[in-house]
């Protein structure tokens, strides 16, 4: 899923010092399950904002919903009717749904209250990590199932560099396991050790971010 | 196919070679360069030329590397994924080659967390491994990694590093063996104080026949005090500075007693890794202490450096 961290209060407070009346939009899919921006969230972070902002500007007004999935038109049609009762709305989507209101709704100052992190998996209570970068060309057949590209803080195709020590990553060793060691340990327990020694050529990146914005088009659904 | 450099030349014909290090300034100051290379001048066959060092911005090592070319020494370009795409690591590697430069020293890099510029934006296009592929085939077959013809020949002796003390330790053997296959002939290796852990590391890549096609440079690092052997333990990942050697510079004292003890240990370290079969050279890392080069390659018996004659 997609991950995101709400920004702090005082970030939200100063953005939308300028405004009174206020619509924060939850999005009840991938922030909701990591608790940065789902109907919980948007709770919470309403009542923050009406305390901070209400010191100032007691006529401030915070109201709060949740539309299912912000990425999606259809989903937000139903802002549509009560949205030319504010000023500003606060998005707690990612960045995916910050740009669809942006883009559906063009006459409203749309303000995202997330940052939206990486596509990752919760590690327990409290804890997220990266595991896809999105490349666009699918490498984890040839490691194991452990991204390299993702979780080597080098991107090493025919790693490990210098910097792996007892399974951790010199460049934040309490809290990233080395990608190599990783990627090691399944292939020595899978027998596939052997793969190591074919020298992964370069990569075509311009199937990733790097070939520039991706739009996937499929005729079989058109 | 004859030697392109002196360092490929001696190396060739069985020398046990000495490289050294010279770390280039924080900015377009040729004094600094010009002074490092009066401590380096006979005492090294050639001198490794660092590229944004520990992710630290400094002078281009290409740029460096043209200058010692134009005042006589052999300079070892360093080149690392970490700042360049394939393109301009191609297009640097034909600046290089046309200014001169003729050993090439190819890098992942320091990750910029460590630097001076910890919020840039990485690159790692490409890895080591890629890298000296790419040069090889620059080289042998004169096309880009794109396919297009290069203008011009690139002669190029190719080099890569290793770390023994790296985990997890086989792919650190056989990172070695994927670096030759990809067409390096010599490696540097990271510093070494460990000496067990390092003929095992020789030991292994040996049985893998590494050393018959690539040159293995032993890098060693003199210590300037105890607390610069604990901090590497504490701080680096992947050099180890095992007990006794710590004891040893905490029982020199301080200042230029610790330092010459530093030095007397990299002596000794020099003599021991002569001893291993397959270890062609030293790779003296002599970090912003350019000074012990003289002394270091004095007392492990290295000077003087042999002289190469015309057109050899």
């Amino acid at each position: 899923m997609i991950v995101a961290e709400r920004k702090p209060i005082a970030e939200l407070t100063s953005r939308l010092a300028p405004y009174r009346r206020i619509l924060v939009v939850g999005c009840n899919t991938c922030v909701a399950v990591c608790s940065a921006g789902g109907a919980k969230e948007v709770a919470v972070t309403s009542a923050l904002l009406r305390i901070a902002l209400g010191r100032e500007h007691p006529e401030t007004r915070v109201d709060e919903t949740c539309v299912e999935r912000q990425c999606e038109v259809e989903m937000n049609a139903e802002l549509a009717p009560s949205l030319g009762n504010y000023e500003v709305i606060l998005s707690m989507a990612c960045g995916v749904g910050v740009q669809t209101l942006a883009e559906q709704f063009n006459t409203a100052v749309v303000i995202p209250a997330l940052n939206t992190k990486f596509m990752g998996r919760p590690e327990g209570l409290g804890e997220w990590s990266e595991r896809c970068a999105g490349c666009g060309n699918c490498v984890l057949e040839r490691y194991a199932g452990v991204c390299p590209i993702t979780r080597c803080s080098k991107n090493l195709l025919n790693g490990p560099c210098g910097g792996s020590a007892n399974g951790r990553c010199e460049v934040d060793p309490e809290r990233l396991p080395c990608a190599w060691q990783l990627i090691y340990d399944r292939w020595v327990a899978l027998g596939q050790l052997d793969r190591y020694l074919t020298n992964e050529p370069a990569k075509d990146w311009s199937s990733s971010l790097h070939g520039g914005p991706r739009r996937i088009q499929r005729e079989d659904i058109r | 196919m004859s030697p392109v450099s002196r360092l490929q030349s001696l190396l060739e014909r069985r020398e046990f070679t000495v490289s050294a290090e010279l770390g280039p300034p924080k900015g377009p100051n040729i004094e600094v360069i010009t002074t490092k290379i009066g401590l380096l001048r006979g005492m090294c066959d050639a001198v490794n030329v660092t590229d944004n060092q520990t992710a630290i911005v400094r002078i281009s090592s290409a740029a460096t590397c043209a200058l010692l070319v134009q005042q006589g020494i052999e300079p070892i370009m360093q080149m690392t994924c970490r700042d360049r795409n394939r393109l301009a690591i191609q297009a640097d590697l034909f600046g290089a080659v046309a200014l001169g430069v003729r050993n090439l020293l190819c890098l992942s890099g320091d990750h910029q967390v460590f630097g001076n510029h910890p919020t840039a934006k990485n690159v790692f296009d490409l890895d080591s491994v890629q890298m000296i592929g790419m040069v090889k085939r620059l080289r042998d077959e004169g096309l880009t990694l794109g396919g297009e013809p290069v203008d011009g020949a690139m002669p190029m002796f190719i080099g890569g590093a290793a770390n023994p003390f790296g985990d997890p330790f086989e792919l650190q053997v056989l990172r070695a063996l994927k670096k030759a296959n990809a067409g390096v002939q010599f490696i540097q290796t990271q510093c070494i104080y460990d000496m067990v852990r390092f003929r095992e590391w020789m030991k292994r890549v040996t049985d893998l026949g590494i050393p018959e096609h690539v040159h293995i440079l032993a890098g060693v690092m003199p210590l300037k005090s105890a607390g610069a052997a604990r901090y590497i333990n504490n701080n680096v990942a992947g050099i180890y500075v095992p007990d006794p050697i710590v004891k040893r510079m905490s029982a020199a004292g301080k200042g230029q007693k610790a330092r010459d003890e530093g030095i007397r240990i990299t002596a000794e370290i020099i003599e021991q890794v002569r001893e291993i079969p397959g270890v062609h050279g030293v790779h003296i890392m002599a970090v912003e202490w350019e000074e012990a080069v003289q002394p270091l390659t004095e007392m492990a018996g290295l000077l003087p450096r042999p002289v190469l004659a015309e057109g050899e």
